[in-house]
């Protein structure tokens, strides 16, 4: 059955995947759209990271293979600066007391209070060091996350990333966080929007907040995109996130589409991103919603291992992830006044839509199993 | 023709302050310091006259001195003395509405300028990370001074409404903190353990007193070129500080209790009249606030001299070390790198040192 699904896939990516794949495939006889895209495989000694662009079977045999490589960037990526260079030229001895040094001069600036946050209360420092650290084994041992068409995102300025939420538990969003930041040559850090929930909270809102995530509310989102960063947003909410398991990967209604027009009225570009894998880690299979008003969730899932085997049925299923972010829909080509066109918004919210949906269809065709 | 400036709640540390600041601005003539009870700092030679606010006799002090600029300071969160609550939700409320009412009645009257708080803006989770000055919070202050402030400033703008030609400025003053401030966030910080919300690590932000004086003068005085200074402004120094980053920097210990403790123990503390901890201030120091100030830099022309970091510095600084200075906490940390490791060569404690402060400089 799944190869009688690959084939034709595979005539099809010839054609209209071009745009966003094979950039990388093509680039080693010359033949390159961009110079960042040059850069990007400059900067990144990883042939293997590469290489799963080309073809899916050839990936899988390279598993293996490819695991030590990103362990050893993200030793690199949780430790200090200056340790690339370090373990290049100086000796073990000298690496490792710089590490030390390092780790000591952190610990110092943490215990005195000597670090910036910015105005959202995203601390920087502690988001590369600490958290996405401790993200990172999740991404890169568990899920086995693939990221694909990371050249879409812009090296600098504003974008508004646009992605599928599902999975029960917003941990598509903290993987597409370290997905972005791990594979952009320029390391950008993704500002998600998250729902009130999560900012009242206890401990969760702290946390959020350090890693950069603020309230999904335009004013934010507008604020974030005029300081040029890189936000990331789920428009589906918990619509999305909350189906029921029979409903995997069939988009809700985009809210309201204010994303749109927070887009527009800064002029950021859309970047469509199309997860797959974070729909089965819980199968929800039931909503136990009297609970969930009880407790004051907008859901309260139930899963095949959920509340029936306590903390244990809380663990995720080890799915294989792919992220695709699509070509960026740009947005500075209207007039200031587009903002307010509820026609055009709901134009550009279904064609967000629909090229997300196209993507999620494509990649679940691409896939072999929903755990390899 | 100088000015005449009227400046009400003159008793407190900052409304003494500003008479004394304004005073030396060669375009005022006559300061007349207003309050209800005798200030015990000097006013700098300004004319004190004793008058209640929440009393009509304000209306005559305000005929009789001919003022053209009224500087209403009296909006404050904390009782000056042992005053209770009530009486400073009537000096707060009922005070404003008599000054209104006379300022309405004087045909001198050309500027008023009310000092008021982002406390306006309350502090909810739903809210946006960020207010400006148009920003409508998702849950107005239920109580405490954040209503009064609430209330104080719907009253100016139906003056402004009744009085166009009076230039009204409604200045909403972040957590003002520096060497004299008493306002209820300076006692907070003046604990020897820090009560913190289990969970929450809010974001402040805090103008510096200088800086208050300063832009309380460029409000009383006509526009700089350029520049417009009636209307609503955030003032508040730039950057954050998260409550964490405070009680670090000013080495106090926190303790960290649940909501509904911490809710409970404002109550008690109180009662018993110790500090004011009120539902505000925990609401405050659970979801924090931080408000956008490209008003006051764009309109008003103001450019803060203080950061929020630089004057929780000056602050600490007056406040002395807590109980676990930063200092000491960087001694015990030299002292954990100058343990004999083994991978140093020479081990000892000189190595350790040396290795340790290129990495601080970078």
């Amino acid at each position: 059955m799944a190869d009688a699904k690959v084939i034709p896939f595979d005539d099809d990516r010839s054609r209209a995947g071009s745009a966003t794949r094979p950039s990388r495939r093509r680039g080693a006889g010359g033949g390159r759209r961009k110079g960042e895209s040059a850069v990007v495989r400059e900067v990144q000694p990883l042939p293997g990271r590469a290489r799963p662009q080309d073809d899916v079977r050839v990936t899988r045999e390279q598993q293996p293979s490819q695991q030590p490589q990103p362990t050893q960037e993200s030793q690199d990526h949780s430790g200090l600066p200056g340790d690339q260079s370090s373990s290049a030229g100086g000796g073990v001895v000298g690496g490792l007391e710089r590490r030390v040094a390092g780790g000591l001069s952190f610990l110092r600036r943490r215990l005195t209070g000597d670090y910036e946050v910015d105005e959202f209360g995203y601390d920087a420092e502690l988001t590369d060091q600490v958290l996405m650290s401790l993200v990172r084994p999740l991404y890169e041992k568990y899920f086995r996350v693939e990221v694909k068409g990371i050249e879409n995102i812009p090296s600098e300025g504003g974008a508004l990333i646009v992605a599928n939420h599902s999975g029960t538990l917003p941990l598509d969003g903290l993987m597409m966080q370290v997905g972005v930041h791990d594979n952009h040559p320029e390391g950008r850090h993704l500002r998600l929007l998250a729902a009130d929930l999560v900012f009242m909270l206890p401990v969760v809102n702290e946390l959020a907040r350090k890693a950069g995530h603020t309230l999904a509310c335009a004013e934010d989102a507008e604020r974030l995109l005029e300081r040029g960063e890189l936000v990331g947003v789920m428009p589906e909410g918990f619509k999305g996130i909350g189906k029921p398991f029979s409903e995997r990967y069939k988009l809700q209604r985009f809210g309201r589409g204010g994303f749109v027009s927070t887009a527009l009225r800064q002029g950021a570009p859309i970047i469509p991103c199309s997860i797959v894998g974070a729909e089965e880690i819980y199968p929800m299979i039931g909503n136990a919603k009297t609970l969930a008003r009880v407790l004051g969730f907008p859901y309260f899932p139930i899963t095949p291992t959920f509340p029936w085997l306590g903390p244990l049925g809380a663990l995720p299923l080890p799915t294989k992830w792919t992220i695709q972010f699509g070509e960026p829909i740009r947005t500075d080509g209207y007039p200031p006044e587009a903002a307010e066109d509820p026609m055009l918004m709901f134009n550009l919210t279904d064609q967000v839509r629909e090229q997300i949906q196209h993507t999620l269809y494509k990649l679940l065709v691409q896939r072999r199993s929903v755990f390899f | 023709m100088g000015k005449v400036v009227l400046v009400t709640g003159v008793a407190r540390q900052l409304g003494g302050r500003f008479v004394r600041r304004i005073q030396r601005d060669p375009q005022v003539d006559r300061v007349i310091a207003v309050d209800a009870v005798p200030p015990e700092h000097h006013l700098g030679g300004a004319d004190f006259i004793q008058a209640d606010i929440r009393q009509p006799t304000i209306a005559r002090v305000l005929a009789e001195t001919n003022a053209d600029t009224v500087v209403h300071m009296d909006v404050t969160g904390i009782a000056l003395g042992s005053g209770s609550r009530t009486t400073v939700k009537e000096t707060n409320v009922i005070g404003t509405m008599q000054l209104l009412g006379a300022c309405q009645k004087s045909p001198t009257v050309k500027r008023l300028v009310v000092k008021s708080s982002t406390n306006v803006y309350g502090s909810a989770p739903r809210d946006p990370a960020v207010f400006t000055e148009t920003t409508t919070p998702k849950s107005l202050p239920s109580g405490g001074f954040a209503k009064d402030a609430v209330e104080v400033e719907g009253y100016v703008r139906g003056f402004a409404r009744r009085r166009p030609d009076v230039a009204v400025c409604v200045l909403r003053f972040a957590n003002i903190l520096g060497p004299t401030a008493d306002s209820p966030l300076a006692q907070y910080f003046g604990l020897p353990v820090l009560p913190t919300v289990f969970g929450y690590d809010p974001r402040l932000q805090f103008v510096h007193e200088d800086d208050v004086i300063e832009v309380l003068r460029i409000a009383s005085h006509d526009p700089a070129r350029g520049t417009l200074n009636s209307g609503t402004f955030n003032i508040a120094g730039d950057g954050v500080l998260l409550l964490s980053q405070c009680s670090r920097r000013l080495g106090r210990p926190t303790v960290p209790l649940l909501l509904p403790a911490v809710t409970w123990a404002g109550s008690l503390v109180r009662t018993l009249g110790m500090t004011d901890f009120s539902p505000e201030q925990i609401r405050l120091l659970t979801h924090g606030r931080v408000v956008a100030t490209n008003q006051m830099r764009e309109t008003l022309g103001f450019q803060p001299k203080f950061t929020t970091a630089e004057t929780f510095t000056d602050f600490a600084r007056v406040r002395g070390p807590g109980l676990l200075p930063p200092e000491a906490l960087v001694g015990a940390v030299d002292r954990i790198a100058a343990l004999p490791f083994a991978p140093f060569p020479g081990g000892g404690r000189t190595p350790a040192t040396t290795t340790v402060t290129p990495t601080t400089a970078t």
